[in-house]
């Protein structure tokens, strides 16, 4: 599974130790071991939903206090229904293929919902391990609540009115951005990073996709190889001719091999795929940081420039001395932070990359040299028939 | 020309006699003397309209035309083991009641220049027939000689002799103006030599006792009865011995003319003889005796399917012919243009003029060459292979000229299947000794195929499809006798459909494929670009050495997406489209089978007719009823040895295409694996390079 490669620490940990897929819903089973005076006990559990995962994430990005901070991205949400599709699909195409062929296809679509599962479940952990691992965000008191509080927490999804107000927030949100985002930066690390993180962000995204398109067209590949065995099967078995047992035996490496080729397509998505879309996000994350510290760069100018006014006109002079004293705290503050966490995101990055990189070649070689084994074997044996 | 229908009407008139005498007790002198009344009464112009195809193929089935060929391509070992003896009586028989009908009745006789002698004296017939001196000398020879030597001279045989008087060659020429002609109315003069040969030395003998009426001839019947004949020459042998003399004459008439026909055929379809042998040879395994039977006529005229077995020998052993297709080259503009391909032979063959040769050849001309072939061969149970389909999408992008890679693809795609369907036509060894393949190779103004516009892709498939509805309909009414032909057919469709769904899932791997090679592009591009943005330098330099890595297996996806395609999904189009042919195969046998049973329905109502009149007590329609029952028990007859010509054929065509089939297979397949382990080989050399690179991101 993707490894985004936190520095844990004894004090708190935390892991999703189980899942429940209920329907549309998935039950996630919060574990957490923490040695914290604050917690009641040293070792608990609690249920938890999506919908709560979100709602801690977004007290964070609503705390004032965090805003010097790379809010830890939201986990994706669990998405089953391509999956669910295809098995609804499958149960009514059953009449049009042998029992054999409907089981396999149900077991590979089963093992296909599986992997979903699974890498949802990873991605809450992720986003869980993160707040544990985040030297401020661990001591949030919301995060306390989300580990402990043994009742559901009642956070219901976002109704239509809020979901507009969210909407134009945004709008709102990145036309400021693209506003604050044209202002020079005084400090030359944080300008740097500004240009960085623009271009970083579409170019992750852009290949993001591109690895989803392919690995999306290696599983058809395999898919298709797959089909293919159980053609060939069917065809060897019609009779017990040379050429039958032929059918078979290279049936039966096409059964082999095409297993190999999904998994060089799942382990594909999980070392290459998840851990692009997840440093979209993180790098969005990012964005947002130098953001929220842009915006409170130009709301210090705009106070300095108030408190000039101010002193020209002698009114008010005080106001706008507190005012500009406030906006410059705000933003020091969140520049202090910032480039710490900037720092830290390009250490995470750079860590992240090398294992799931490291990981990703050594199975496309063990892979590559199964399926290799696998030909040779079976090309040796045929030639000996022939 | 008249000389060519007879052999028809011979061989019906032929089997007559036998079944008349087998199935009902008529009065011998009727029975006799009805045959000859067809022969006679029968327009030519019938036989001439029909096409040359039914004329070959019809007298092919002929009893009296197959034994011989048969017989002739037994082993010579076969015949030196016979005793001399028998070797001489069976033809001798023949032979002496042969040249006095012919003389009597036949018009060809005129034709031959044989002096019509009225005098029953078969003996000086023969005689005046070929110049004696000449003829006298090798019959001497041979029956000195063991026989296996007389087949050693064959060769010198072959083209000293043929120029002597024989009617029938040049009957042969007149009639076929083929280009084969020097190949094989040598032999068949030689052929029709000998026999003639033995005639004489036989004729010294039991042929004067055979003028002494039948003692010689119940002579030779009582001896070795079976030995000398297969089942056919039993049935007709007894007509000969009880009939007398008027009876014998006709047999003999036929005997004489077969000859020629059989080697008609030989010219044209040189095919016929292949199926007959095999089926003789089944025939001849069951009694044990007649083993020697074949061979008796087998040395009388070996030669010419002796050579012929040995071409099919050396095409199984060495095949020393090689055929390539190359250079295709756009001819002209616009939507008038055409792909010219070279075609290249390369061979030892002695029935080619030169070892190597090129000729330039069009699509429609490949479709044209099939369309004579299978209008040949198919109406005999063969698997004719056909050739890959028109495309009319893949044409317009050449003739556009679009010079993407689809469009060469396409081109290549289409050179490689014409290949793989010219070498399958010359690998067949019938089909091999076809003139239009020799032409299609070797001529270099081949007239331009106009009627192949029809066989678009479309219609093609189209075609099958029919073919295959309406032997399914017969299937119902057929019921088979043989459940051989039942399985085999129930395999071929159960095969054919489960290769269909084969090609149709290759083909969407090749898709598939393409598009992982697509995509697996836009990943290293994109790979790329996040390598040349990131800050840190390490993991920039893994990154764009990853979209390398990518960029390598954009290209191998890429090769293994051709090789799915040329390996695997052509090899499937291309046994689809046999699996065709095989049941076009399958199709034809049924249609000989129906025609065998509408002709038994038909003598059954020709039998009720005639017991109708019986009790009406018609005597003046009674003869002509009689004639009909006659005629249509010659059909019957006829009929059944069509299909079982047909079903000899299909069947080891079947078993032939079974073969190939499953050499080609395995073949095709483990190149494919191949492939597969190329890609790997590649795929670890490449990821093998990337690994320190991952692990010195710092």
């Amino acid at each position: 599974v993707l490894n985004v490669d936190l520095q844990t620490d004894a004090t708190l940990q935390v892991d999703i130790s189980d899942a429940l897929s209920e329907r549309d819903k998935v039950k996630f089973t919060v574990h957490t071991k923490s040695t914290l005076p604050n917690f009641k006990q040293n070792e608990f559990s609690v249920v938890r939903q999506h919908e709560e995962f979100i709602w801690l994430h977004d007290s964070f990005v609503e705390n004032e206090e965090y805003a010097g901070y790379i809010i830890p991205p939201a986990p994706p949400r669990p998405d089953f229904d391509a999956s669910r599709e295809k098995l609804q699909k499958l149960g009514e195409g059953e009449g049009s293929m042998t029992k054999e062929e409907f089981t396999k296809m149900k077991q590979e679509l089963e093992a296909e919902y599986l992997a979903i599962f699974k890498k949802t479940v990873a991605m809450h952990e992720v986003f869980l391990c993160r707040v544990a691992a985040h030297p401020v965000l661990r001591k949030d008191l919301n995060f306390h609540v989300f580990l402990e509080y043994n009742q559901d927490l009642s956070v219901r999804g976002k109704n239509k009115r809020e979901k507009m107000e969210d909407f134009f927030k945004n709008v709102v949100k990145s036309a400021d951005g693209v506003l604050v985002a044209g202002v020079k930066d005084v400090d030359d690390f944080f300008e740097h990073e500004k240009t960085f993180l623009l271009e970083y962000h579409n170019r992750v995204k852009d290949a993001s996709a591109k690895s989803d398109r392919m690995i999306r067209s290696h599983k058809s590949a395999a898919d298709d190889i797959n089909r293919i065995a159980s053609t060939l099967y069917t065809l060897g078995t019609q009779d017990s001719t040379d050429v039958c047992k032929f059918f078979l035996k290279v049936s039966e490496l096409f059964e082999k091999t095409r297993k190999i080729e999904a998994r060089v397509a799942a382990d594909e998505d999980l070392k290459l795929a998840d851990l692009l879309k997840y440093y979209l996000r993180e790098s969005q994350a990012a964005k947002d940081l130098l953001y929220r510290r842009g915006r409170a760069l130009v709301d210090y100018e705009n106070a300095n420039k108030a408190l000039d006014r101010a002193r020209a006109k002698n009114k008010d002079v005080l106001q706008a001395e507190t005012s500009q004293q406030v906006c410059c705290q705000k933003f020091e503050k969140i520049s202090e932070s910032a480039k710490q966490e900037l720092i830290d995101f390009k250490t995470r990055r750079v860590a992240a990359f090398r294992k799931n990189l490291v990981e990703l070649a050594e199975l496309e070689l063990k892979h590559a040299k199964g399926n290799l084994q696998l030909l040779q074997s079976c090309l040796g044996v045929l030639k000996g028939d022939t | 020309m008249l000389f060519l229908d007879n052999p028809l009407e011979i061989k019906m008139d032929h089997s007559l006699p036998a079944s008349d005498i087998a199935s009902s007790t008529k009065p011998l002198s009727e029975a006799s003397s009805a045959p000859v009344m067809d022969i006679l009464s029968e327009p030519a112009s019938e036989a001439f309209s029909a096409p040359m195809m039914n004329l070959l193929m019809e007298p092919a089935s002929e009893t009296s035309s197959a034994p011989m060929v048969d017989l002739l391509m037994e082993p010579a070992s076969e015949t030196s083991s016979a005793p001399m003896m028998n070797l001489f009586m069976e033809p001798a028989s023949e032979a002496s009641s042969g040249p006095m009908v012919d003389l009597l009745m036949d018009p060809a006789s005129d034709d031959l220049k044989e002096p019509p002698k009225p005098d029953i004296n078969p003996l000086a017939d023969i005689i005046n027939d070929a110049p004696l001196s000449e003829v006298k000398t090798p019959v001497a020879a041979m029956t000195q000689e063991p026989p296996s030597d007389l087949f050693d001279d064959e060769p010198s045989e072959l083209f000293a002799e043929p120029r002597q008087s024989n009617t029938a060659k040049q009957q042969q020429t007149s009639i076929f103006d083929e280009p084969d002609e020097d190949l094989f109315s040598e032999p068949l003069g030689e052929a029709l030599k000998k026999p003639q040969n033995d005639v004489f030395k036989e004729a010294l003998a039991p042929v004067a006792k055979a003028s002494n009426v039948c003692g010689p001839l119940s002579d030779n019947y009582n001896e070795d009865p079976t030995d000398i004949f297969t089942e056919e020459a039993i049935t007709t042998l007894p007509s000969a011995v009880s009939t007398v003399s008027v009876n014998s004459k006709t047999n003999g008439v036929h005997s004489d003319e077969e000859e020629p026909d059989i080697f008609a055929e030989a010219t044209v379809e040189l095919s016929l003889d292949s199926p007959r042998n095999d089926r003789k040879k089944k025939e001849a395994a069951k009694p044990s005796a007649s083993a020697s039977a074949p061979s008796v006529s087998a040395s009388a005229s070996k030669p010419q399917p002796k050579t012929l077995e040995e071409l099919d020998e050396e095409i199984e052993d060495k095949f020393e012919l090689n055929i390539s297709i190359t250079n295709p080259e756009k001819v002209g503009d616009g939507m008038n243009a055409y792909m010219a391909y070279k075609v290249s032979t390369q061979t030892t063959l002695p029935m080619f003029r030169s070892k190597t040769f090129t000729v330039r050849r069009r699509f429609s001309d490949f479709l044209g060459l099939y369309e004579k072939l299978s209008d040949k061969h198919t109406l005999n149970g063969y698997i004719v292979p056909p050739p890959p389909e028109k495309s009319i999408m893949g044409m317009t992008k050449v003739k556009v000229g679009k010079e993407d890679n689809s469009s060469a693809e396409f081109v290549e795609r289409r050179r490689a299947a014409l290949e793989r369907y010219l070498q399958r036509v010359v690998f067949h060894p019938s089909l091999l000794q076809d003139p239009d393949v020799r032409e299609f190779l070797e001529r270099d103004d081949m007239p331009r195929a106009h009627n192949t516009q029809a066989l678009s892709g479309a219609g093609f498939l189209k075609m099958i499809n029919r073919a295959t509805d309406s032997l399914s309909k017969m299937t119902i009414k057929m019921n088979e006798s043989d459940v051989w032909f039942e399985e085999k057919l129930q395999e071929v469709e159960a095969e054919d459909q489960q290769l269909r769904k084969l090609h149709i899932m290759v083909d969407s791997l090749v898709g598939h494929r393409k598009e992982l090679s697509v995509n697996t592009g836009g990943f290293a591009k994109s790979v790329a670009m996040l390598g040349s943005s990131e800050d840190n330098t390490a993991l920039s330099r893994a990154l764009s050495q990853l979209a390398e890595v990518e960029d390598k297996m954009e290209q191998l996806h890429q090769e293994q997406a051709a090789s799915d395609s040329f390996c695997f999904a052509e090899l499937l189009a291309d046994y689809i489209r046999l699996l065709g042919s095989v049941r076009a195969s399958f199709d034809q046998r049924m249609k000989t089978w129906q025609r065998w049973q509408d002709a038994q329905n038909m003598l059954q109502k020709k039998r009720e007719t005639e017991a109708k009149l019986l009790w009406a007590n018609k005597p003046d329609k009674l003869q002509q009823a009689k004639d009909d029952i006659t005629e249509w028990e010659a059909k019957v007859t006829q009929y059944e040895r069509d299909f079982d010509r047909v079903s000899a054929t299909v069947r080891k065509e079947v078993l032939r295409f079974e073969k190939e089939k499953a050499r080609d297979f395995k073949k095709q397949i483990i190149k494919y694996l191949e492939s597969l382990l190329q890609s790997q080989q590649q795929l670890i050399k490449y990821w093998e390079a990337f690994l320190p690179e991952a692990k010195a991101i710092a």
